[in-house]
């Protein structure tokens, strides 16, 4: 492998070993696996052209270095279980541990999603009390299960909301959606068929009612709306909101993205939402795994009820379990099977642990939020200084007047053994450093993720340099992630 | 409560610091009209959890309880202790998607690997970093097909494509001015390929074939990308049993432009259908219109070899209504387990997990044809799963043997209910000759 040497070496601290990549460490003849003899006659009855040669390039390496691989590379990840992790609109909680150990049951992780209803009772009970939790926790009607993750939430919702307009005659042609929102909201709704029109937020960080009112038309299909939004501020005007939306026809969609600031308190029911979906990643604290499996749930009013997707899981008057295929107005199927099955296990032991205290979880994630605003706020620019939830989003415009960026600030902080926040995002404050710290924080990691970000912004005054060139103490150096999309190198080649 | 590790007394010091007497006052903006106490029991302790999980966990017939021959897209293969060990470890489990690559080398070189892994399997240049499942990687893939056609708007599918594939893909088309046609499998259990070229016009931006089809039989892609080719359309490989990449011939081989679908059999838990592992492969001039995370290799301000999230110009999150998808998330915890168990089986280890699950259904098929009354109605080769044809409904026959441990397959009926006598059987290696004898007797007693 082609690798160059440090500039400076050091002999206190040599250069830790790089981890080669798992085809690297590859050897003739080595071998990691052992499976049984072949019980049966070991019958090839595939014509030669349908057949391969050898994977070329795989690997041949035993089980202890691949052991060793993996574990040398896991430690080059930073993680919730090591520190304060406020990677801001993501919710990133302790998870825990006995979630993980039930979804490994057996009657869980080796059950198969085909197999007769009469034999899958458990799975089936399980998914249909989860469902039933979270309709309780979002006073909604019915929840579907079925998305894979936040996004297909969404378009599990927009699609919902389309049939049902569909079915009284005029699908409409257009989705409202604030410019503080999440990406995935003007993407779900382009694939739900939808034109955006972005809405311009107001000084307090909000919607602007009339904004709202001149919007929209009888031709608006919904209003997708994040509660409370990105920059964690509640949309106070709720009612008002749902009340201008519906009086022309149209659908309140809530971006549930935030449901940990108001979990077991309050429900989109009350709120006048009509759709809302939730991230069991986030608010249930199912583990975000380096980047998935989510799942997101998304919540329906009873007019929705109707356009649920395939397969719905229903209660026979027994009491016995079944999945509902024939639902003759479903939007359909977004995937395979049930959905992330795994996942509604770990949600539902969450829920099950917190019972009808879980309203504490919000309770912990604004404490801990306007704690660290109380802590930052001098030493940091709030561009919106309405109330704070579940997160707040300072940004770098006191820093940038010593040539210091929200990204320096984000990767100086890794040096002091935190993950930075959320960088550039919402992309109407400037600079945004987005802090979610989640209510798993104790006091003592809150005091010193502040001391942290104080420390660098005084480092920002009297030494720029220090944090511009930040990190210098992780495993790699600042990484040349330009050179990575123009260089392309997707893969590994033999 | 043992999740949540604020003191009294330091919630006393933070509410002061904040300047307000009380939690409740944080709660000022949501309307009051709008506040709840929701109807849930009373909390649970971890032991109450376990008892209560275990007990639901023990009603459901699963392959460690029951002689196991079921697929249609979701596969009992091995998954090895270290790979099932290592992901509880939390730098993997609880980190999140590499946004921030000086502290996630770690997932980004895994994901790397896994992109590589699957490239080898499939034959074609570059991977992504996983997409969701095998129906949502067929639509991902199909909406990337139809992006690169530059405005047409029609795939052609084989109808040996799993059906909640298909289904989903109708789902997403619905409402963006897409149709899908699908082209029937003929008697012998393969797709039409004269009925696939007829279907392809001017219009078609992708034809798409599965391998091995819902059926079981194996397909050649040179009929997806000889009728593809025929308009300049993109052929795309459909691949539900990954474990089958190992042993037959790769679509970037046979002239696929892209392959997709479902990587569970490569070191996922079936989890009774999710998380799974969607993929997608393409060639190297496509890779700019590919959907989701992907890993690229770049150096550090030192120059030394690193990993990073790339061309994420692509994506929602930059490019908002104008993105190639809306999806955020990988699978990365499934991608991990993807790449763990790829590089302990590797090169041959891959290639006999593949041998041994074609070997048994090969046995298993032989002996049921033998039965008298029971047929095996398709002709065509099949890989580890085939279609049976009981001599009564198979739906009830399937309900009893399994209230007698064996989950003998998967009833056609809900898809074909023309079809009332047949089901899916598949094998994998962990059968054993024992169970399936055990199967076989069985069948001849209900005969």
């Amino acid at each position: 492998m082609e690798e160059t040497a440090p500039s400076t070496p050091d002999r206190l601290h040599p250069e830790p070993r790089r981890e080669p990549l798992v085809f690297e460490l590859s050897g003739e003849g080595k071998v990691g696996y052992s499976l049984p003899p072949l019980d049966v006659p070991g019958t090839v009855a595939i014509p030669q052209a349908l057949c391969r040669e050898e994977i070329a390039g795989e690997t041949e390496i035993t089980e202890v270095e691949v052991a060793r691989h993996f574990t040398r590379l896991s430690k080059l990840n930073f993680s919730i279980d090591e520190a304060l992790y406020p990677l801001g609109s993501c919710t990133m909680k302790h998870n825990p541990r006995v979630n993980e150990e039930v979804a490994r049951l057996p009657g869980f992780a080796a059950a198969h999603p085909l197999a007769p209803e009469e034999v899958s009772q458990g799975a089936l009970e399980l998914a249909w009390r989860l469902e039933k939790s979270l309709a309780e926790l979002t006073g909604l009607a019915r929840v579907t299960l079925q998305p894979a993750a936040g996004a297909q939430g969404e378009l599990a919702g927009i699609l919902m909301i389309r049939a049902a307009l569909a079915k009284e005659g005029n699908p409409r042609t257009t989705v409202l959606i604030p410019d503080s929102a999440h990406g995935t909201n003007p993407a779900s709704a382009h694939f739900a068929g939808y034109k955006v029109r972005e809405l311009k937020s107001n000084a307090r960080g909000t919607l602007d009612l009339h904004v709202l009112e001149e919007a929209m038309t009888e031709d608006v299909a919904a209003l997708m709306l994040t509660v409370p939004n990105t920059l964690g501020i509640f949309e106070n005007q709720i009612l008002e909101i749902a009340r201008i939306v519906h009086a022309k026809g149209g659908y309140l969609y809530c971006d549930g993205a935030n449901f940990n600031s108001f979990v077991g308190l309050a429900t989109a029911g009350a709120m006048g939402i009509d759709v809302m979906h939730m991230n069991l990643h986030k608010t249930f604290s199912t583990p975000h795994g380096g980047g998935g499996p989510g799942a997101g749930p998304a919540a329906v009013t009873e007019r929705l009820v109707p356009f649920l997707p395939r397969p719905t899981i229903e209660r026979r008057g027994d009491g016995t379990f079944f999945l509902d295929h024939d639902r003759p107005d479903s939007v359909g199927r977004l995937r395979t099977f049930l959905g992330n099955f795994g996942m509604f296990v770990r949600a539902f032991a969450y829920i099950s642990s917190y019972g009808n205290r879980i309203g504490e979880v919000a309770r912990g994630a604004v404490l801990n939020a306007n704690y660290v605003r109380a802590g930052l706020a001098d030493v940091y620019h709030l561009k919106y200084d309405a109330p704070t939830m579940h997160e707040v989003v300072f940004s770098d415009k006191k820093q940038t007047a010593y040539g210091v960026h929200n990204m320096d600030i984000g990767k100086r902080l890794m040096d002091y053994g935190f993950h930075p926040p959320t960088i550039s995002f919402p992309l109407i404050v400037h600079g945004a450093l987005m802090i979610e710290p989640t209510e798993t924080e104790p006091k003592p990691a809150l005091d010193a993720f502040v001391a942290a970000m104080r420390e660098i912004a005084r480092e920002c005054e009297e030494d720029p340099a220090i944090v511009t060139k930040a990190p210098h103490t992780t495993p790699v150096r600042r990484v040349d992630e330009v050179g990575a999309a123009k260089n392309l190198v997707l893969r590994w080649k033999p | 409560m043992k999740f949540l590790p604020t003191s009294d007394a330091d919630r006393a010091a933070m509410l002061g610091a904040i300047g307000v007497s009380s939690v409740e006052e944080l709660f000022a903006s949501i309307p009051s009209e709008v506040r709840t106490t929701p109807n849930l029991p009373p909390p649970l302790s971890e032991i109450e959890v376990r008892r209560l999980l275990g007990s639901l966990a023990a009603r459901n017939a699963n392959a460690r309880n029951t002689a196991f021959f079921l697929g249609a897209g979701i596969y009992n293969h091995s998954v090895s202790a270290v790979a099932d060990q290592m992901l509880y470890r939390a730098e993997w489990l609880t980190s999140y998607t590499p946004y921030q690559p000086e502290v996630s080398q770690g997932t980004l070189q895994s994901i790397f690997e896994f992109q590589t892994h699957i490239c080898l399997l499939t034959g074609l240049d570059v991977a992504n970093a996983s997409l969701y499942e095998g129906a949502s990687a067929l639509v991902e893939t199909l909406l990337m097909a139809s992006r690169l056609s530059r405005g047409r708007t029609r795939a052609v599918l084989s109808a040996g494509i799993h059906p909640e594939y298909r289904e989903t893909v109708r789902t997403y088309f619905s409402n963006l001015g897409f149709t899908s046609v699908e082209v029937p499998v003929g008697s012998d259990g393969a797709t039409d390929a004269d009925a696939l070229r007829a279907a392809v016009d001017d219009d078609t931006f992708a034809v798409a074939v599965q391998s091995p089809n819902f059926c079981g039989v194996i397909e050649d892609w040179e009929i997806g990308s000889r009728a593809a080719r025929k308009k300049s359309a993109l052929s795309v490989a459909v691949v539900a049993e990954a474990a089958s990449l190992a042993l037959l011939a790769p679509p970037g081989e046979r002239g696929a432009d892209m392959a997709c679908g479902e990587a569970q059999s490569l070191g996922v838990p079936m989890h009774f259908g999710g998380p799974v592992l969607g993929f997608l492969s393409c060639r190297e001039e496509h890779e700019r219109q590919i959907p989701g995370r992907l890993v690229g290799q770049t150096r550090d301000a030192e120059g030394r070899r690193a990993f990073c999230l790339t061309l994420s110009t692509r994506e929602q999150h930059i490019r908002r209504e104008r993105a190639t998808s809306n999806i955020c998330t990988n699978q990365g915890l499934m991608a991990l387990a993807s790449n763990i168990h790829c590089s302990l089986l590797g090169k041959h280890g891959l290639r006999e997990i593949a041998l041994q699950s074609h070997a048994k259904a090969e046995y298993l098929k032989g002996e049921i044809a033998k039965i008298p009354g029971w047929r095996i109605p398709f002709s065509a080769p099949t890989f580890n799963e085939f279609v049976v044809e009981a001599p009564g409904p198979a739906a009830p026959l399937l309900s009893r043997l399994a209230g007698r441990g064996i989950l003998a397959g998967v009833p056609l009926s809900r898809w074909e209910p023309e079809s009332p006598n047949r089901f899916l059987v598949a094998t994998t290696e962990m059968n054993t000759r024992e169970e399936m004898d055990w199967l076989v007797a069985t069948l001849k007693e209900t005969a």
